[in-house]
Formats: C-alpha cells, sequence, structure tokens
C-alpha cells in the first residue's frame, strides 16, 4: 500500500458554514502542517467578518487570501468577497472576478478545480453545510485526480443538501461528522511529519 | 512547469495564438486561463487544446471568440464605490492642483470605468482640464466602451454604487433610456480616447497624473505584474497616483518601493518622488 502524502485541503461551505468550519478549525494545533483554502459563499458587497470569527477560535494563521501570495503551511487562506479564490500550480494563490459559478463569488467549485490541479492526490477537498449544489463538480474533479474527498454528515448539516448534492456526483466521499474530519485531517497532518 | 499533457497543450495553444496573431497569453496566470479555455473547448466541441490550437491557428474568426474567453470583462460602474469615493474626496483635491490633467484606464474592458470617472470629473469641475485615455487588448471590448451602451437591468446597481461613491446628483442625467438599454451621455466621451494597447507588449505612450488598473493584475503572473507596473510606473509623474483593484496589491511585485501606500484600503498608491 503506498500512502500519499496530503498537501493541502479545500474545504467548502456556504449556509450553517460559520459553525462548521470553526468546528474544524479550533481542533487543528499551532503548527498544523497543510495550508488550508476555505470557500464560504459570503455577499458579495461588503467586507467579511470571517478573518476575525475563526481567528477568535483557531490558533492558525488565518487571513483573506491576496493575490499572488505564496502558499504557507500553518495558513487557512479564505476566498475574499467577490472574486474566485484559484490555485496556480506554482503553490501561488490568485483571485480572479470572472463571472459567478452557481450564482456565487467566490465559487466552491472554481477552488476545487484549479486547486485539484495544482495538487492532485495531495489534496484533500471537503464539502460541508450548504443548500446550493456548488462544490459538486469540483470535489468529482478532486476524486478523478487521486485526492481524497469528504463530505459532511447531512444529518449533522444545519443545510444538508450540499453535502447530499455532493455525494450524488462524488460518490466514493467519505461521510464524516465534523469531530471526524478534524481527527481525520489531524492524522493526514502527521504522516507529513 | 506542469509536464501534464494538457498543460503542455495549453502553453502550446497560447504560443500559436501569439505567433499567429500577436496576441501574448503566455505571462497570464494559469489557472485562470486554463479555466476560461477549457470552458472555450467546450463550446468549440473540441476534446483537446491541441484541436482547438487547429481551429484558432487555421480559421480566422474562432480568435475573436476565443479572445472574449482569454479577457475578462465584468465589471460595473463604480464598482467598489468606496475606491471612487477615495479618489474623488483624497486624491482629486491633489490633481486640483494641475493645469490639466491625463487619467489612463489600462484594461478598460468595456469602458464602465471611464465613464465612471468622467462623470466624476463633471460633478467636481475638473472635466474640462483632463483627458481620459482608456486602453484594452480586446477590439470588441473597446467598441463597446466606445458605444457606451449598458443594459438596463443593470442600472439599479450603477445608481446604487454611484450614490455610495458620493455622487452628485442622478445617475439618470447622464444617460438616456431606450429599448431596454441606457445609453450614455456622448458628451461624457468629449475628453475620452479609447484605444488598442497592451500591458504585455506596448510601452509607454503618455505622461499621465492617474493610472487605474483594476482587476487586470490578477489575471497576470507575476513576472508580466512586473512588467506591467512597470510601464504604469513609467507613465505616472512624480508624486502620481496609482488605483488597483480592492484585493491586488504591490507587495509581491519588484515595485514595491517605487511607490507610498496613499490609502491602504483603497488600494490607492502614490509614486515616490525618488523611486
Amino acid at each position: 500500500m503506498t500512502i500519499t502524502p496530503r498537501e493541502a485541503i479545500a474545504i467548502g461551505a456556504s449556509s450553517g458554514a460559520v459553525e462548521a468550519v470553526s468546528a474544524i478549525l479550533t481542533r487543528l494545533p499551532e503548527d498544523y502542517p497543510l495550508p488550508i483554502f476555505v470557500v464560504v459563499h459570503v455577499p458579495p458587497d461588503r467586507p467579511s467578518a470571517l478573518v476575525d470569527v475563526f481567528q477568535a477560535k483557531s490558533p492558525l494563521n488565518i487571513r483573506e487570501a491576496e493575490d499572488k501570495e505564496p502558499i504557507e503551511p500553518s495558513c487557512v487562506y479564505l476566498a475574499p468577497p467577490d472574486y474566485h479564490l484559484m490555485i496556480e500550480t506554482e503553490k501561488l494563490i490568485s483571485l480572479s472576478s470572472e463571472e459567478p459559478v452557481h450564482y456565487s463569488r467566490p465559487a466552491i467549485d472554481v477552488l476545487f478545480e484549479t486547486a485539484a490541479d495544482a495538487y492532485g492526490a495531495g489534496l484533500i477537498g471537503i464539502v460541508l453545510t450548504g443548500s446550493n449544489d456548488d462544490g459538486s463538480a469540483g470535489l468529482r474533479c478532486i476524486s478523478q485526480l487521486g485526492g481524497a474527498t469528504i463530505v459532511q454528515c447531512p444529518n449533522e448539516a444545519a443545510s444538508p443538501f450540499m453535502p447530499n448534492s455532493a455525494k450524488a456526483a462524488c460518490p466514493e466521499a467519505r461521510t464524516m461528522n465534523l469531530e471526524e474530519i478534524a481527527e481525520y485531517l489531524l492524522n493526514q497532518g502527521r504522516t507529513y511529519d | 512547469m506542469s509536464d501534464k499533457v494538457e498543460d503542455i497543450e495549453l502553453r502550446l495553444l497560447l504560443q500559436a495564438i501569439f505567433e499567429r496573431y500577436h496576441y501574448d497569453f503566455r505571462g497570464y496566470s494559469m489557472a485562470s486561463i486554463k479555466r476560461r479555455l477549457s470552458q472555450a473547448k467546450s463550446r468549440f466541441q473540441c476534446d483537446t487544446f491541441s484541436q482547438l490550437q487547429g481551429r484558432v491557428l487555421h480559421e480566422a474568426d474562432v480568435l475573436a471568440s476565443l479572445l472574449s474567453y482569454l479577457t475578462v470583462q465584468v465589471s460595473e460602474l463604480f464598482r467598489d464605490p468606496h475606491y471612487f469615493r477615495v479618489l474623488r474626496e483624497e486624491v482629486f483635491p491633489h490633481l486640483r492642483t494641475y493645469p490639466s490633467l491625463k487619467i489612463w484606464v489600462a484594461g478598460c474592458g468595456d469602458g464602465e470605468e471611464v465613464y465612471s470617472l468622467s462623470i466624476m470629473l463633471r460633478e467636481e469641475g475638473l472635466d474640462d482640464r483632463t483627458m481620459i485615455y482608456g486602453t484594452d487588448v480586446n477590439p470588441q471590448a473597446l467598441r463597446k466602451a466606445e458605444a457606451g451602451v449598458y443594459d438596463l437591468d443593470r442600472l439599479p446597481l450603477f445608481t446604487k454604487n454611484h450614490q455610495l461613491a458620493g455622487g452628485k446628483g442622478s445617475l439618470s442625467d447622464y444617460y438616456t433610456a431606450a429599448y431596454g438599454a441606457a445609453v450614455f451621455d456622448k458628451s461624457l466621451r468629449k475628453n475620452v480616447v479609447f484605444s488598442d494597447h497592451s500591458l504585455v507588449s506596448d510601452a509607454v505612450f503618455a505622461e499621465v497624473h492617474l493610472v487605474s488598473c483594476r482587476n487586470v493584475l490578477i489575471y497576470f503572473d507575476r513576472e508580466l505584474q512586473n512588467r506591467a507596473i512597470g510601464v504604469m510606473l513609467d507613465s505616472l509623474i512624480r508624486r502620481g497616483f496609482l488605483g488597483l483593484g480592492s484585493k491586488e496589491t504591490l507587495r509581491f511585485t519588484q515595485h514595491v518601493a517605487a511607490f507610498d501606500e496613499f490609502s491602504r484600503e483603497a488600494r490607492v498608491y502614490q509614486k515616490r518622488s525618488d523611486p
């Protein structure tokens, strides 16, 4: 059996995102080795408070992603309002204001598809609570390129539509509750030591 | 550089477009270009980028459609109203001290930002002494910019932005609504020149007091960002202003030391006297 070292984590969430993402981040230590990219559907026309909200609950370095920023370990990069968050194969961040996808900018699919391209089997993709089907196509893409895929247990999700939709599009995705997801990420981080 | 077959094909496609048509997208951010050209690939019913390359080389009209995938034309009048408010309230007082002014909107797309600035200059009584250059690489976008016609259903957003940007009077004073479209007053173009200019390959063409280049650099890789900012830096007068998009920064470029941060949150920079 070969173990693929994981290199990065991509998380997508919509309605109910704050609690769900917080529950994961709060369980990861300060020196957690993998970078984490997060797309939460946020309104386009005002600054997002998510950096402060997550930072209050996590020892990781939480920041709103900037264009052409190099990707570092132990950092959480949030997609800014009104921009798509993309990952370049040189392991840099790009932002984009091209058309919304699933009526949303940022869109989870855009992050997942570009991160899958950049990290291949080194990526872990996670779809959490939400009430549309953004993230489904992206999760399938992650799986096709050899990455690990997880959906939040729909019974636990504040809004089960998004994890259900992702599971339908990517049946091989593992279903876990938030505590199990955090535990899984901790283990994946450890294989990297 | 990625050695995946698909990425090799993508680089060859961009090389073909450059050699055949002299449009140079080779230094663009690949994640975005790849996504958009993948959409073009489906639209042209090609299985691979190599097939698309064959079509663009042999069918001249394919290029025009591809350009609309390769360049992103998504904007609004007074997009990010706070940016325009900072220009109006903090930058214009400096510009007002010059007897004549030149403003360059680099990557003007369909012209939304040029009209926004033109309206604001009129409101501030600076329109008669100001020349605006709107440049882009996409000829189709330049034609739209020249026409100044926008879908009427976008006007509620434009109107709200105008107010949030500190607009004086009503945006409707500047356009006529007809057949589902808003036609902006041609007097707004009196001192405007729309022209073809590439930040990738062209040089400085004028000395200007303000460059507004928003959500253009995000489509460039770091090397190309350095080149483009270099052209803008050389175009600016001493203590001239540079406005970027709300998530763009000079921090990761080689020109960071040539500018002072004038307004951090509005992403307005001022060229240093001794760059």
